[in-house]
């Protein structure tokens, strides 16, 4: 008897662990007081207090401009587990941003507001550049509108470069030189890795991705509407036996081989690598949470293969989007707000040096190397514009905006890409940690593991 | 005493609803109300949600299909289904080879020790005290692969090799595994120490008037005592230890390659990581059959050890 009622309560308690998972929901909306209320994604959290205070100006200036809406800002940083939560919880502000690798998954599973209206009505409308546009439309629909698009570059510490004997003005061009220059590093001084790159939370898949592309690989190929996964290609067996030379020959990667975008972002801010890939504009998070000095930051192209012709730069960036659980309302305020605040420093004089001013005044980065959201000469006559308000040093940046206009752009992967990349994850990993690690052996199995979820797609 | 409450309520007389009010059952249910609003709200309700989410397809936001049997064929046919069974099968057994019997010797030892009893037992419950998130941070820095991390420092003194700890594959798990004895153990002490000293003194007695030492006390008193404290601990411990979640997902996040992707750390992914919350489905049909797998296993533990468990 005793027994069989400890049996119950040990299968409640069992059973009470299954319940983890469960939505509820609930939403936001209009007030009595006769204004819309939205709540609009501020800064990644922990970011510094200035830019806090820099964004609260911006949402006055705004709230000022459109009386009748109200403006709440939420510290809001994109990671895939907690924008599910919010979403299904409700909690997730009106205006949020996605990454351009997530946007179409998430689009196409209804967890964007179409947008189509709102956003025809602005005037910039068409002028959109169509090939970042892709990345938010399905069919005719918008479902958000891109900013911030970046290539990827190699971000390097130039401290590190002048205290090992390189010229940080002369950053490596090919990957041998990256190779030699890591091994300099890792030498000369000690306790820091002369290269590395992610490995951890699908980012080691979008890391590798990344110098394959510059290799001039490919992840998955389309023909005639069908994805094939092709992982387990030459290129990418390159890029990996490079890696693991780096590792086991030169020893010059460190001994770090779990790091994620903010873990490497960290270990690059405290001087421990000396290169990683990144985004062109990781600078902007590295001053606000790693306390970077511009003055010691540089970035550079990935090495492209000229003799490949498919060599090119994977490209990214944020999608500004509405949740589909706003009121109409607030979509239409909602989108009022992506254009003032993510599009109008693009369009307008006063407002591109408004903004500038205000980074600046808050000791934020201005002048990080993105990419055009429209055409090229309206990037450059932004530019123009807050020319007197850049503080982080051109010509640190320059080994990649001298170039980055003339290479050659290409996209992400875009069937299940998270799934792919989580996948490649293991491989940089067994890579990095096991010096007889069967990289054939490894890129077959994704190959064959992803290409049945892309063939179980309807 | 089974008997006489059985006796007591055949002489009773027969309920109405009236005899329930004046017999204090609304006020017990009164009482119960919070009780009851919390665990349905926070428990069971879950429970009803995520068997019948299990067989839908859902991201909570637009309107779920059912898809049957589906989640459960998907999470079968993963490849990473069996790794994760693998990694935790190995997760219960390392921490039950290490963390099963140390709080034990630890309280059979503290329990003999005379002086400063209480001093002993603070410092075990320490770590239970510490942050589980912080303990584990601290424990990564510990576990540093440089030769000049904190364990290799260490290991260096006594002239062996730094190691890898976190960042080998095949020494990731243990290392996990040392840190959560470390911090679940103190718990188990304190439990154990409370049994023993719910063992008649008498016992003892005797056994030294029989002439018995320190060990044969331990081995013919002391355990045979704690036999019932014993298997509720160990099924506790498998049962908490198959749902291992927090180590592997703050030190290594599954990795290197797989080797500690345990089967919530699998729950998490489909729900969130991969999916960006389109897979509620296959994560609640692994956490079910998880539940289903478990509740399975202490019934046929408690029916197995039901003899050795009564006194």
């Amino acid at each position: 008897m005793k027994s069989s009622l400890r049996i119950t309560a040990v299968a409640a308690v069992t059973l009470a662990g299954a319940g983890l998972l469960a939505g509820c929901s609930s939403s936001g909306g209009d007030s009595g007081d006769g204004k819309v209320h939205i709540t609009v994604a501020s800064l990644i959290p922990g970011s510094d207090k200035a830019a806090f205070t820099a964004f609260d100006d911006r949402v006055k200036e705004f709230e000022k401009a459109n009386p009748n809406i109200d403006i709440k800002s939420e510290e809001y940083q994109w990671t895939g587990p907690t924008f599910a939560t919010q979403l299904a919880g409700g909690t997730l502000p009106d205006v949020f941003n996605v990454p351009f690798t997530d946007s179409q998954s998430l689009l196409q599973a209804g967890q964007l507001a179409d947008i189509t209206a709102e956003v025809k009505k602005l005037p910039y409308a068409d002028k959109f550049n169509e090939n970042v546009l892709a990345v938010a439309k399905s069919g005719d629909k918008i479902y958000g509108i891109p900013y911030g698009p970046y290539a990827m570059g190699l971000s390097y510490n130039r401290e590190i470069f002048q205290k090992a004997g390189l010229d940080p003005d002369k950053p490596p061009t090919t990957w041998d030189e990256v190779r030699s220059a890591a091994k300099t590093i890792s030498e000369k001084v000690p306790g820091v890795a002369g290269y590395m790159q992610m490995t951890q939370g699908n980012t080691g898949g979008w890391e590798l991705t990344t110098t394959v592309y510059a290799r001039g690989g490919r992840m998955e190929t389309t023909d005639g509407g069908k994805t094939k996964v092709t992982t387990d290609n030459p290129v990418t067996k390159e890029a990996l036996q490079w890696l693991h030379d780096l590792r086991w020959e030169d020893d010059s990667v460190g001994s770090n081989f779990l790091l994620d975008w903010s873990g490497i972002n960290q270990a690059f801010g405290a001087g421990q690598i000396a290169m990683y890939p990144s985004g062109s504009d990781v600078l902007t998070s590295l001053v606000q949470q790693n306390n970077v000095d511009p003055a010691n930051y540089g970035l550079t192209m990935l090495p492209i293969d000229s003799s490949n012709s498919d060599a090119g730069v994977l490209v990214g960036g944020n999608v500004a989007a509405v949740s589909p659980k706003s009121s109409q309302a607030q979509k239409e305020a909602a989108v009022k707000w992506i254009d003032f605040y993510y599009m109008q420093k693009l369009l307008d004089k006063d407002q591109a040096i408004a903004d500038a001013k205000v980074l600046v005044k808050s000791n934020q980065p201005v002048g990080v190397p993105t990419l055009p959201v429209f055409d090229k000469a309206t990037y450059d006559q932004n530019m123009e514009w807050i020319t007197g308000e850049i503080n982080v040093p051109q010509e640190n940046v320059a080994p990649f905006t001298d170039k980055i206009f003339d290479a050659s752009l290409v996209p992400e992967p875009n069937k299940h890409t998270q799934e792919l990349y989580g996948a490649l994850d293991s491989v940089v990993q067994a890579v990095l940690t096991d010096k007889n690690a069967n990289i054939d052996q490894l890129l077959k199995k994704v190959d064959s593991d992803i290409q049945k979820l892309v063939d179980a797609d309807k | 005493m089974t008997v006489t409450t059985h006796d007591r309520q055949l002489s009773r007389p027969r309920r109405t609803p009236l005899t329930w009010v004046r017999g204090g059952g609304l006020s017990s249910l009164l009482f119960l109300l919070p009780m009851l609003l919390i665990f349905g709200i926070f428990s069971w309700w879950p429970i009803v949600r995520s068997v019948v989410m299990s067989f839908q397809h859902t991201n909570l936001v637009s309107a779920p299909t059912w898809v049957g049997w589906d989640n459960f064929v998907q999470v079968v046919n993963d490849p990473l289904f069996w790794t994760a069974v693998g990694n935790t099968a190995w997760f219960a057994f390392l921490a039950l080879l290490l963390g099963y019997p140390i709080p034990l010797i630890a309280a059979v030892l503290m329990s003999e020790v005379k002086r400063a009893k209480g001093l002993y037992s603070a410092l075990a419950y320490l770590p239970v005290v510490v942050p589980p998130v912080v303990a584990v941070l601290l424990w990564k820095f510990f576990y540093d692969a440089r030769p000049d991390g904190v364990f290799n420092t260490i290991l260096g003194w006594v002239g062996i090799p730094p190691q890898p700890w976190i960042q080998s594959a095949t020494q990731a798990m243990p290392s996990l595994v040392v840190e959560a004895t470390w911090a679940a153990a103190g718990g188990t002490i304190i439990i154990y120490l409370a049994a023993i000293t719910g063992v008649a003194p008498e016992l003892y007695d005797a056994a030294e008037v029989d002439g018995a030492g320190i060990w044969r006390k331990i081995w013919h008193v002391t355990l045979p005592q704690l036999r019932s404290v014993l298997l509720i601990t160990l099924i506790l411990q498998i049962i908490g230890t198959a749902q291992v979640f927090l180590e592997p997902f703050l030190f290594t996040g599954g990795g290197p390659v797989d080797s500690t992707v345990t089967i919530l750390l699998l729950i998490y992914r489909y729900a969130f990581q991969n999916s960006l919350g389109g897979d509620y489905g296959a994560a609640t049909a692994l956490s079910l059959m998880l539940a289903a797998f478990l509740a399975v296993l202490s019934l046929v533990y408690f029916r197995l050890t039901k003899s050795w468990s009564q006194n």
